[in-house]
């Protein structure tokens, strides 16, 4: 019997101490600057939102002073359009944005990604009819697209969760499939799918854990597209009603007083902003995390970008 | 995306005409060419204009989709039956969906987009003019954020990790994430009330444009630049990195070529098809994005006039919009295609 | 020849290249990547830099030029050329030794040449960037076709206006080399500039490039992995490992009577076109940059190791003329003898019938038909090569077998059994008989999966085994290939690549196949980790009686493995048989060629 001949250690008396996992992206981006600033100001605005209500003096609903007055007592931001008090305004008004936000998000994100893959696995005509629909309704502006859906239904608000969902399902489909298109090419699935496992296992543990950072990159980047998309169109007068306090309905209401109390405005303003800018840091931390600082230093996707 | 700290050996075979290649004939360069830009026009027409009468159909469907009965959905519960009946007719509500899907098409074809709802004017020489001063808002937000995008993005990538570029990054990553009402109405507190230098507003009046009075252009315009320039700045910065650190900048340096070659020779060019992509959907983005910033400045474009068709149900205008941005989104991705395809010689020439 | 001047060559009496005590370290901090080199070189030499990957060659050949990739610094030494030292010249000095005074020929012109920029332009941009370099009497144009002729490129329009990659390999190589030569440089440095051609292709490029060192009197450093090549191309040669030069000397004395362990084990671990022998590998992997052990640091890999090698790193010293060896060892009589010797291969034993057989397969993509009527037949327990250039259609002739490429027409059969032409509507079982091994181990694993995981998919297909059952068989299996159970919880990006060609053949394995087809899969890998594999799988068609289909454009490989060779050329069958007639009284022109064109080892060694 001829045995392998090698040289000196064989493999198996090489030392057993394994090189260290590296650890996950998520944890790698936060322990960069970038990512943790980028989570620092989104939990501290999701804080306002969620913990605001505790501290607020009123359901942001009565009337305490003049419009656009000055502060009343325990009110540091002054009155309103109607008079209302701008800070419990602000504390009462950004829970609604931010659930409607995270779960538009989350549907965006499972219906593109779901028709990413299939898409990019099936190829053919599975292919072909979902790049197509990706691209009709990416002929119509996202903002635009709700407003439609909006206008004809009428302002309901988990309508606003479906029609920002739907209108984020094509970009994140695009983005899916054009990296998932990359890992079908890939040795490793070809191999698993020929020994003939079925798809859908294929695309389940080949595929898709294979996308994890794209898709942490997704959802930071969705997520700070809903709150745009959604405050816009809770300014627009399509999201949230009055008089239930809303930071965008703030923003529209107060718009005419910008020059008598501009608390009105740039209290919710700041925190819309501060939200946004948050979820963006945070993603592109990710992305630097997960393709590596080297990796055409932030070669954004084009895909993932200018398309609120 | 995946995870790979090995070094990766290069060895794939490259395709090779054998030993004999030196007599190997090379290609007919011209002809070539120019069949590439006209095929692609030509394979992506067909799929555009699907794309439009999709969108038509998706919007003409919307408005049936109304619960109820349209007609009674615009005017509300009390409206006389002779005015339902009338507006039903308008809407031609009264023929069957698919027919009426037609004839609304092919109104359209021959020019009679019908008549708003509200202002009972003909939605043509209606929109028509809002057209003109968002094409203008748009084209001039174009042409100056390419501009600064692309300049400030080479800079950045040339003095990469400097202090310029450090701060440049920063900023555009912060701008690239605000929203832009939240922009447009921090600009007017800033520009318009605490300096008070430019109009909070643009309204015209009748019969005048923005070029009338271009300094109501100002506002929206700088708000429009303050959302759209860092993409086209981030990917101007990070392709043109990517060109420096290649393999064929690093042969032209060890050529002895001159730096500032290297860069506007080497680099540059194979960093214009990303940017150009970028650039496309950044303008892309500009046509809906004109829909908060107008409403922010009551700016006279299709964007408020748009919101203000949605808010009073003005169905022939909003019809009209939506197609029409539909028909912008497929003529400007066929335009991007053909750019990035004449920019990219690999892509242009068959092997 | 006519010679460029350069303003600061005052010193008629410096001849040549002369290297001093180079080192370049991490920007970052100082760990070395490349220490002390040291070599001289008369004008019309050829030096070749051995090395596998990550030995530090390719850094050592850009510091010539005075560059440093990103995160690298040059930190000690001089590079004398014609008396002026390239490391300490200003930026706009050494701009303007680049490319004029030492040139460069990129490892892979298909990425080095600029896309977007015409070849005749890139070609011009030359000397345009060193107009003293154009010649007396001559132009722009008039050099340009002058050095075309010189690589044997026509100098026409059609050329000229082509981009890079309308361009076939080989041609993008002559340009490359065109390149640089054509400002007459005192020094060029080569990367491994054939590694992606065939061996026609490897054989014209190489000739060339000797003959234009001749013509203009220049002197070379050739980096490269490939033994052969160098050994028909330099003068001298210098081994490197680890980063650091181990041994170094004529061609003839290196590789007649090496003295270095590792030049040893590298010349054990080449396989021969001309005889067929058992290879012997080099398990294991060079220390990483940063990571360098005090003492040699082949220390890990040598079978001669001593304590004392531990403590320092031995210097490289004179062993006998014109030979140089980095070893406290260099010299005793063992040497030679400790790596074991290289044997006969046994034979194995055949099953009488015929396990697999391909009977007047033709495929296509698409309209254009790949592969015309190949018909042949793989015996129980025999290994079949199918050998070819690339184009020849081998690997979609491996594809087919497997059913990854399912537009194909005529018939194969497993034991008399029809196979389908697609994957997907073959049996489970016809699917477990025939396996595939991937040509690039770095692709064919998931990154997100352990081994355990990636080795227990096949047997959740194929087999109803419990948890414990399941795991003995991947322990048993990873055994089978001489990996150690430690390896189940490993990440495929921990293992080395010899390592993870190693998994994906147990993943191959586990289910117990009766065919292996085994798609170039070493081409991917440094060639000591070549042999342990090649060895690796001959063991395991001898034990387990496993039928091997093997895919490959090496020659020698083919030589040391299999029983068979199917020879294909433009996608038809050209010449089949044993391998020993094949290659030693081939039949057929094409295959005559290539033999003739497969660079050889001028190796005197006693097997």
């Amino acid at each position: 019997m001829s045995g392998i001949k090698t040289l000196a250690p064989k493999p198996s008396e090489l030392p057993q101490q394994a090189p260290r996992r590296p650890p996950g992206i998520l944890r790698r981006a936060l322990r960069t600057w970038r990512g943790r600033i980028g989570a620092a100001i989104t939990l501290a605005v999701f804080g306002v939102a969620f913990l605001g209500p505790l501290f607020a003096t009123g359901s942001g609903e009565e009337l305490n002073t003049m419009p656009f007055g000055p502060s009343v007592a325990g009110s540091l931001l002054g009155g309103d359009d109607l008079g209302r008090d701008v800070l419990s305004r602000t504390l009462n008004g950004g829970a609604t944005l931010l659930v409607l936000a995270v779960l538009a998000t989350a549907l965006g994100l499972i219906i593109g990604t779901a028709a990413g893959i299939w898409a990019a696995f099936r190829g053919g005509w599975a292919d072909t009819v979902v790049m197509r629909i990706v691209d009709i309704i990416l002929a119509i502006p996202t903002l635009v697209f709700a407003l439609l859906l909006l206008s004809m239904l009428g302002p309901m608000l988990w309508l606003v969760i479906v029609a920002v969902g739907l209108s984020h399902a094509p970009q994140v489909a695009r983005v899916v499939y054009g990296a998932a298109q990359d890992l079908v090419e890939r040795d490793f699935v070809k191999a698993v799918a020929l020994m003939g496992v079925p798809s859908f296992r294929i695309m389940r543990r080949e595929i898709l854990p294979n996308l994890s950072t794209v898709l942490l990159v997704e959802v930071g980047l969705r997520l700070s597209y809903s709150i745009i998309i959604i405050s816009g169109l809770s300014y627009l007068g399509f999201g949230v009603q009055p008089p239930t306090p809303d930071w965008g309905v703030m923003i529209n209401e107060n718009r005419l007083g910008l020059g008598v109390n501009s608390w009105g405005v740039l209290a919710p303003a700041i925190l819309i902003a501060l939200l946004a800018v948050g979820t963006n840091i945070l993603a592109d931390a990710i992305a630097r995390a997960g393709l590596g600082e080297d990796r055409a230093n932030d070669l954004p996707n084009p895909d993932s970008l200018g398309g609120r | 995306m995946l995870e790979n700290n090995d070094r990766q050996p290069i060895s794939l075979v490259r395709n090779d005409n054998g030993p004999e290649d030196v007599s190997a004939r090379f290609p007919r360069h011209r002809r070539k060419a120019r069949g590439a830009v006209s095929r692609t026009i030509l394979r992506r027409l067909p799929a555009g204009v699907v794309t439009v009468f999709a969108v038509a159909v998706l919007v003409y469907a919307a408005t049936l989709i109304l619960p109820g009965d349209a007609a009674t959905s615009i005017l509300g519960q009390s409206a006389t039956p002779e005015r339902l009946a009338l507006l039903r007719d308008e809407l031609n509500l009264n023929v069957p969906p698919i027919r009426g899907f037609f004839q609304w098409l092919g109104g359209i074809l021959t020019g009679d987009f019908g008549v708003s709802l509200v202002t009972r004017e003909a939605v043509l020489s209606m929109v028509g003019p809002k057209l003109a001063n968002s094409a203008v808002l748009i084209a001039v937000a174009a042409v100056v954020s390419v501009f600064l995008g692309t300049v400030l993005g080479t800079l950045a990538a040339l003095y990469k990790d400097s202090v310029f570029d450090h701060v440049l990054t920063v900023v555009a990553l912060v701008a690239s994430a605000l929203p832009e009402f939240v922009v447009g109405v921090l600009i007017v507190l800033a520009f318009a009330i605490a300096l008070p230098w430019f109009p909070a507003v643009s309204m015209l009046g009748t019969g005048q444009y923005i070029w009338d009075e271009p300094i109501k252009l100002v506002l929206p315009l700088v708000t429009l630049l303050i959302v759209v320039t860092p993409y086209i700045f981030r990917m101007m910065r990070a392709s043109i990195i990517e060109a420096l650190g290649s393999e064929y900048v690093e042969l032209a340096t060890l050529k002895g070529v001159k730096r500032s070659r290297v860069v506007m020779r080497h680099a540059v060019p194979n960093a214009l098809p990303a940017t150009i992509q970028v650039i496309g959907l950044n303008i892309l983005y500009l046509a809906g994005g004109i829909v908060l910033v107008e409403t922010v400045f009551n700016f006279p474009g299709i964007g408020s006039t748009l919101v203000a068709a949605v808010t009073a149900r003005d169905v022939p205008v909003i019809q009209f919009i939506v197609v029409l941005l539909a028909v912008f989104y497929v003529a400007l991705n066929i335009l991007t295609d053909v750019l990035v395809l004449i920019v990219t010689p690999r892509r242009r020439f068959a092997r | 020849m006519a010679v460029h001047s350069m303003p600061s060559r005052s010193g008629a009496a410096h001849h040549g290249i002369q290297i001093r005590g180079l080192d370049i370290c991490f920007a970052s901090g100082k760990a070395l990547v490349v220490a002390d080199v040291n070599f001289d070189l008369l004008p019309g030499e050829v030096l070749g830099v051995v090395g596998e990957s990550g030995s530090g060659k390719t850094t050592l050949g850009l510091a010539l030029l005075g560059h440093a990739r990103s995160g690298l610094r040059i930190t000690a030494g001089t590079v004398m050329v014609n008396g002026v030292n390239v490391l300490s010249q200003s930026a706009h000095d050494l701009r303007k030794m680049r490319g004029a005074v030492i040139a460069y020929v990129p490892q892979d012109p298909a990425s080095s040449l600029n896309p977007a920029i015409r070849v005749g332009d890139q070609l011009r941009e030359m000397l345009q960037s060193h107009p003293e370099c154009i010649g007396a009497g001559a132009t722009i144009e008039s050099r340009v076709n002058q050095i075309l002729g010189d690589v044997k490129l026509p100098a026409t329009d059609a050329l000229l206006l082509s981009y890079p990659h309308q361009l076939s390999g080989g041609q993008q190589q002559r340009v490359g080399i065109a390149m640089a030569f054509i400002c007459r440089p005192a020094l060029i440095v080569l990367d491994e500039p054939t590694t992606g051609l065939d061996v026609g292709s490897q054989h014209h490029v190489l000739e060339t490039f000797r003959q234009l060192c001749r013509v203009y009197n220049c002197a070379a450093v050739y980096v490269s992995h490939d033994l052969p090549v160098i050994s028909t191309i330099a003068d001298k040669v210098a081994v490197m490992y680890a980063g650091r030069v181990v041994e170094h000397g004529t061609v003839e004395r290196v590789f007649g009577h090496p003295q270095h362990p590792y030049t040893i084990g590298l010349l054990r671990a080449a396989p021969s076109p001309d005889r067929s022998e058992t290879l012997l590998g080099m398990e294991g992997r060079p220390p990483r940059p940063g990571a360098w052990p005090k003492g040699c640091g082949f220390y890990d890999r040598c079978p001669l190791g001593a304590e004392e090698c531990t403590k320092a790193v031995p210097s490289l010293a004179p062993f006998a003329d014109q030979q140089f060896v980095r070893c406290i060892r260099a010299g005793q009589a063992d040497n030679a003898t400790a790596f074991g010797i290289r044997t006969a291969p046994p034979k194995p034993d055949l099953g009488r019938s015929n396990l697999l057989e391909i009977q007047g397969l033709t495929a296509k993509y698409g309209q254009t038909a790949v592969l015309q009527d190949i018909s042949f037949s793989v015996q129980a327990g025999e290994c079949v090569a199918i050998v070819g250039e690339s184009g020849s259609g081998k690997t979609t002739m491996a594809r087919c077998l497997i059913g990854l490429h399912s537009n194909w027409i005529g018939a194969v059969t497993l034991d008399g059994e029809n196979l389908n032409p697609a994957s997907m509507k073959r049996t489970n079982e016809q699917r477990r008989r025939i396996q595939y091994v991937f040509q690039n181990p770095y692709n064919s694993l998931n990154p997100k999966q352990d081994i355990e995981t990636i080795l227990a998919e096949p047997l959740r297909q194929f087999e109803n085994l419990s948890r414990k059952e399941t795991r003995e068989r991947v322990y048993q299996t990873l055994s089978d290939v001489a990996l150690s159970p430690a390896y189940a919880d490993r990440m495929p990006h921990q293992l080395s690549g010899g390592e993870r060609q190693r998994v994906a053949i147990a993943r191959a394995l586990i289910s117990c196949p009766d065919i292996l087809v085994c798609d170039e899969v070493t081409s991917a890998l440094d060639v000591s980790v070549q042999a342990a594999i090649i060895e690796q799988l001959r063991m395991l068609q001898q034990r387990l009686g496993l039928s091997l289909v093997f895919i490959t454009h090496n020659l020698a490989v083919v030589r040391s493995i299999a029983q068979r060779a199917v020879v294909l050329m433009h996608g038809e069958v050209v010449e089949q048989g044993p391998v020993s007639a094949i290659l030693d009284t081939p039949s057929h022109r094409y295959t005559q060629t290539l033999l003739r064109d497969v660079p050889r080892l001028k190796e005197r060694l006693i097997v």
